[in-house]
C-alpha cells in the first residue's frame, strides 16, 4: 500500500500553515497534528504545522539542520509540548486531556499512560550503561507494562535474534560497537510492541562502516511490521527504500511532500532541488 | 525562647576584638598556605625522589589529620623543643601550615591543566625553565585555580575557631569567655553564629561570579 | 613512650573506639541528608529547591565548631532540650557533611547524561522508575571519590567534640598529657591513629568505587594518590580536580 497524495498540495486557507499527509483513502489517520507551534525563545521552531500519518506507514522528513525535523519526534514522544495545538495519536490526545468536552494540557499520569504505545530510538542510543543488554531490553515489559518476567526475557530473546545481538546478552552497553549498540536499542524500543516507532537520525553517531548494518536492519524491521514509522535521517537512499512519504522541512514549515520517487527525482520546490544536491 | 538584647549590647564589645583576631589569624594564615602550598606543589614536581617523596608524605599527613590536634601539638610540643610562640601566632602556623596540603594540590592540578602546547612553546623560543614557570606556566595555572583557593580561605574562615582551644581569643573565644562571666549563653554563640554565615554567605557568593569570569 | 602505661593506652584505644563510633553515626545520618536534600534540590517545585537551598547555604556557611557549640549550650537554655554532648556532636557533624554531600549528590544526579532520562521518557517509566533504576544507579560511581573526602573531613571533625568533653582520641591525648606531662609522643601517636583511620576509610571506599564501577561497566581509573584533594568546602566554586573526577 502506497501513499497517495489525497489532499493536493494546495496552500491552506490562511496561507501560512503547510499540510502534508501521508494518506491512504478510507482509513483514519494515526497521528495527526493540528496547527502546532513550538517555539524556543524567539525563535519558532515549527510554525502552525498540520500533519497527518495513516497506520502502517513509514514517513520521513528530511530537510536541513534546524528546520524542526527532529523538534517533531521529541513532540510526539512527549519530551517537548507544543506552545500552540494539538497532536492526536488515533483518536486520543497526546498534549492535552478532553476533560468534559473541554481540552486542557495533558497531565503527566496522562502523557506516561498514552506514550506506551510510542518507542523511540535515538541518535546518542541512550542504552542504559548500569544494566547489561538483556535487561535493558526487559526493564521497561516487566515494570512499566507489568509483563512476567520470564516472557519478557524470551521476548528479548528473540528480539536480539532479530538484530543479531543473541551473543552478546549478558555485556554492557559500553562493551559495544556503536552499531551494536543502535541494534540493542532498536530491539529495546521494540519490545514495548509500540504502534508508532520514532527513529531520530539513529546513524549519525555511528563510524561509518557500521552504518550499513543498522540500516539494513531498519529495511528488514520496516519491510516484515505494520509498525508506523516517522524517521529523521540523512540517508537519502535509505529514505527512498524504506519511506512510503517523504516530507520536506524547511524553516518549520513542510515544503513539499509525497512518494519517494517524486521527491527524489522530480521536486518541485527550489529549496527542495538545493538541499538534495547538497546532502548528495 | 527569651533572647536578651541587652546582653546582645553588652557582648558586642568584646565580639569585635574577636572578629579582628579571627580575621587577622584568617589574612595571616592564608598568606602562609598560598605560600608553603606553591612550594610543596613545586617540590612534588621536582625530579628528585629525595625531594618528591618526603614532601608527599607530609602533605598527605597533615592533609589526613585533624586541625584540631595538629594545634595542639603545635601548642605544647614546639615549647619541648624550645619554640615559644604566642598562642595566636601558633594557630596562624597551624592553619596555615594545614590548609597549604589542600592549596598544594589545587596548584598541582592547575599546572598540570596547562596545555602541553605552553610548555613546547616555551621550549621553542628557548624561554629559560624559571622565566618559563614564572611568566608562562604559573600565571595561567594561578588564574585557573584562584576561586578554588579563594574557597578554602572560607574553609579557614569556618575552621578558625579551633584557635580558641589553644586560648586565642577569637570570636568563639570571646563569647565563650562572656557566657562564663554573664552566664548569657544564647546571645554571644547566637550573635558568633549568625556573624559566620554573614561573611561566609556573601563571600562564597562572590567567589561563584569570580569562577564562572576566571574559568572557562 | 615508656612512660604511656597500659592504663594510659588503653584510655587512648577507648578513645579511638568512641571517634569510631561518632564517625559511623555522623556519616549515616550525613548520607541521609546528603541524599533528601541533594533530591529535594533538583525537585520540580520551586519552594523545595529553595527550602533545601537554605539549608545547604546555611549548613555551608557556618562553622561546625560554632554550630556543636549553639546545639550544645543555646539548645537546652534557648528550647529546653538538652543534648547528651555525643548526640549534639553526631547531629552537628551529621547535618554540615550533609549539605557538604548534597551537593555531591545533586552535582552527580545533574551530570547524568540529559538522553537517559529521555530514554527513561520513551519507556514510560514513572519519575521514580526514572530515578531509581536509570538516574541514581549512574550517579552513583560518581558520588564516591568526592564522598570518601567528605568521610575523611568528618573523621577530622569528629575530634572537635573534644572540646565538649566527649571521650574521642583527641580527648584522650589531652588526659594522657597530664599524665606524662610529656607532649610529642602523645600528639605524634594519636596523629598517626587518626591517619589510619583515614586511610583505612580510603581504602574501603576504593573498594566501593571499584564495585560501583563494575556495576555500569567500566573499570575503575588508577589513583597513585591517598585521595585526591578537595576540602571541605570546595562544593560551590569547583577545584578543577574534582571537575575532572566526573
Amino acid at each position: 500500500m502506497s501513499a497517495d497524495r489525497s489532499t493536493p498540495n494546495t496552500p491552506p486557507a490562511d496561507g501560512t500553515d503547510a499540510a502534508a499527509s501521508a494518506s491512504a483513502s478510507g482509513q483514519t489517520e494515526l497521528i495527526r497534528f493540528d496547527k502546532v507551534t513550538k517555539r524556543f525563545g524567539s525563535h519558532t521552531v515549527l510554525d502552525a504545522l498540520d500533519m497527518k500519518v495513516y497506520p502502517g506507514k513509514h514517513v520521513t522528513l528530511i530537510g536541513p539542520s534546524g528546520s524542526g525535523k527532529t523538534t517533531i519526534l521529541r513532540l510526539m514522544m512527549t519530551l517537548l509540548k507544543p506552545d500552540e495545538g494539538t497532536i492526536k495519536l488515533g483518536d486520543r490526545y497526546l498534549t492535552h486531556e478532553d476533560k468534559g468536552g473541554k481540552l486542557v494540557p495533558a497531565s503527566d499520569r496522562y502523557s506516561r499512560e498514552i506514550r506506551k504505545n510510542i518507542g523511540m530510538v535515538f541518535q546518542q542510543f541512550n542504552l542504559f550503561p548500569n544494566m547489561k543488554v538483556l535487561r535493558n531490553i526487559t526493564e521497561a515489559p516487566v515494570h512499566v507494562l507489568g509483563m512476567d518476567k520470564d516472557a519478557a526475557e524470551q521476548r528479548a530473546r528473540e528480539l536480539l535474534d532479530l538484530v543479531g545481538l543473541t551473543a552478546h546478552l549478558d555485556k554492557y552497553p559500553s562493551q559495544l560497537s556503536g552499531g551494536q549498540q543502535q541494534r540493542v536499542a532498536i530491539a529495546r524500543a521494540l519490545a514495548m510492541r509500540p504502534q508508532v516507532l520514532l527513529l531520530d537520525e539513529v546513524t549519525s553517531a555511528l563510524d561509518p562502516e557500521l552504518v550499513a548494518g543498522v540500516l539494513d536492519l531498519l529495511r528488514d524491521i520496516a519491510h516484515s511490521t505494520d509498525i508506523t514509522m516517522l524517521c529523521v535521517t540523512h540517508e537519502m537512499n535509505f529514505a527512498r527504500d524504506i519511506s512510503d512519504c517523504v516530507m520536506m522541512f524547511d524553516a518549520g514549515r513542510v515544503i513539499e511532500f509525497g512518494p519517494p520517487e517524486q521527491i527524489f527525482t522530480a521536486p518541485e520546490h527550489e529549496r527542495t532541488r538545493e538541499f538534495l544536491s547538497a546532502v548528495r | 525562647m527569651k533572647f536578651d538584647w541587652s546582653a546582645v549590647g553588652a557582648f558586642l564589645p568584646t565580639f569585635w576584638n574577636g572578629v579582628l583576631v579571627t580575621l587577622q589569624a584568617l589574612a595571616l594564615g592564608s598568606l602562609i598556605a598560598f605560600g608553603l602550598g606553591l612550594v610543596w606543589a613545586l617540590a612534588q614536581r621536582s625530579s628528585l625522589k629525595v625531594v618528591r617523596w618526603p614532601v608527599t608524605a607530609l602533605t598527605e599527613f597533615v592533609r589526613n589529620t585533624p586541625l584540631l590536634v595538629q594545634l595542639f601539638f603545635l601548642f605544647y610540643v614546639m615549647p619541648e623543643w624550645g619554640v615559644t610562640l604566642s598562642a595566636l601566632a601558633t594557630g596562624v602556623i597551624g592553619l596555615g601550615l594545614h590548609y597549604s596540603t589542600y592549596t598544594a594540590e589545587v596548584y598541582r592540578s592547575g599546572i598540570d591543566g596547562v596545555p602541553a602546547g605552553q610548555w613546547e612553546a616555551a621550549i621553542a623560543l628557548s624561554l629559560p625553565r624559571r622565566r618559563t614557570w614564572t611568566a608562562v606556566i604559573l600565571p595561567q595555572a594561578i588564574r585557573r585555580v584562584a576561586p578554588a583557593l579563594g574557597n578554602y580561605v572560607i574553609a579557614m574562615l569556618k575552621d578558625s575557631p579551633m584557635l580558641f582551644a589553644i586560648g586565642v581569643l577569637e570570636m568563639l573565644g570571646e563569647a565563650r569567655q562572656f557566657s562564663s562571666q554573664t552566664f548569657q549563653t544564647v546571645e554571644p554563640y547566637t550573635v558568633v553564629g549568625v556573624a559566620f554565615i554573614a561573611i561566609a554567605y556573601p563571600a562564597s557568593l562572590l567567589l561563584r561570579a569570580l569562577e564562572r569570569r576566571l574559568v572557562r | 613512650m615508656s612512660d604511656i602505661t597500659w592504663g594510659l593506652w588503653e584510655l587512648l584505644l577507648k578513645g579511638v573506639w568512641i571517634t569510631v563510633q561518632l564517625t559511623v553515626y555522623s556519616a549515616a545520618l550525613a548520607a541521609v541528608a546528603a541524599f533528601g536534600i541533594g533530591l529535594a534540590r533538583t525537585h520540580r517545585r520551586w519552594i523545595v529547591r529553595f527550602l533545601s537551598g537554605a539549608y545547604f547555604e546555611i549548613f555551608r556557611g557556618t562553622s561546625a565548631l560554632i554550630l556543636m557549640f549553639w546545639m550544645f549550650f543555646v539548645l537546652p537554655m534557648g528550647f529546653g532540650w538538652q543534648l547528651a554532648p555525643m548526640w549534639a556532636a553526631v547531629l552537628t557533624l551529621g547535618l554540615t557533611y550533609g549539605a557538604y554531600g548534597s551537593e555531591v549528590v545533586r552535582g552527580a544526579i545533574a551530570a547524568v547524561p540529559p538522553g537517559q532520562r529521555e530514554a527513561g521518557v520513551a519507556l514510560s517509566f514513572s519519575p521514580a522508575q526514572t530515578l531509581r533504576k536509570i538516574v541514581l544507579p549512574q550517579a552513583w560511581p560518581g558520588m564516591v571519590p568526592p564522598f570518601n573526602n567528605l568521610l575523611i573531613e568528618l573523621l577530622k571533625g569528629t575530634a572537635l567534640v573534644s572540646i565538649l568533653g566527649v571521650g574521642d582520641i583527641a580527648f584522650g591525648a589531652s588526659l594522657v598529657r597530664n599524665a606524662t606531662a610529656q607532649s610529642a609522643p602523645v600528639y605524634t601517636i594519636i596523629l598517626v591513629m587518626y591517619f589510619v583511620l583515614a586511610f583505612a576509610l580510603t581504602r574501603g571506599m576504593r573498594a566501593v568505587e571499584r564495585h560501583a564501577k563494575a556495576g555500569i561497566g567500566q573499570a575503575p581509573a588508577g589513583r597513585s594518590r591517598l585521595r585526591p584533594a578537595t576540602g571541605p568546602t570546595v562544593t560551590g566554586a569547583t577545584a578543577p580536580a574534582e571537575g575532572e573526577a566526573r
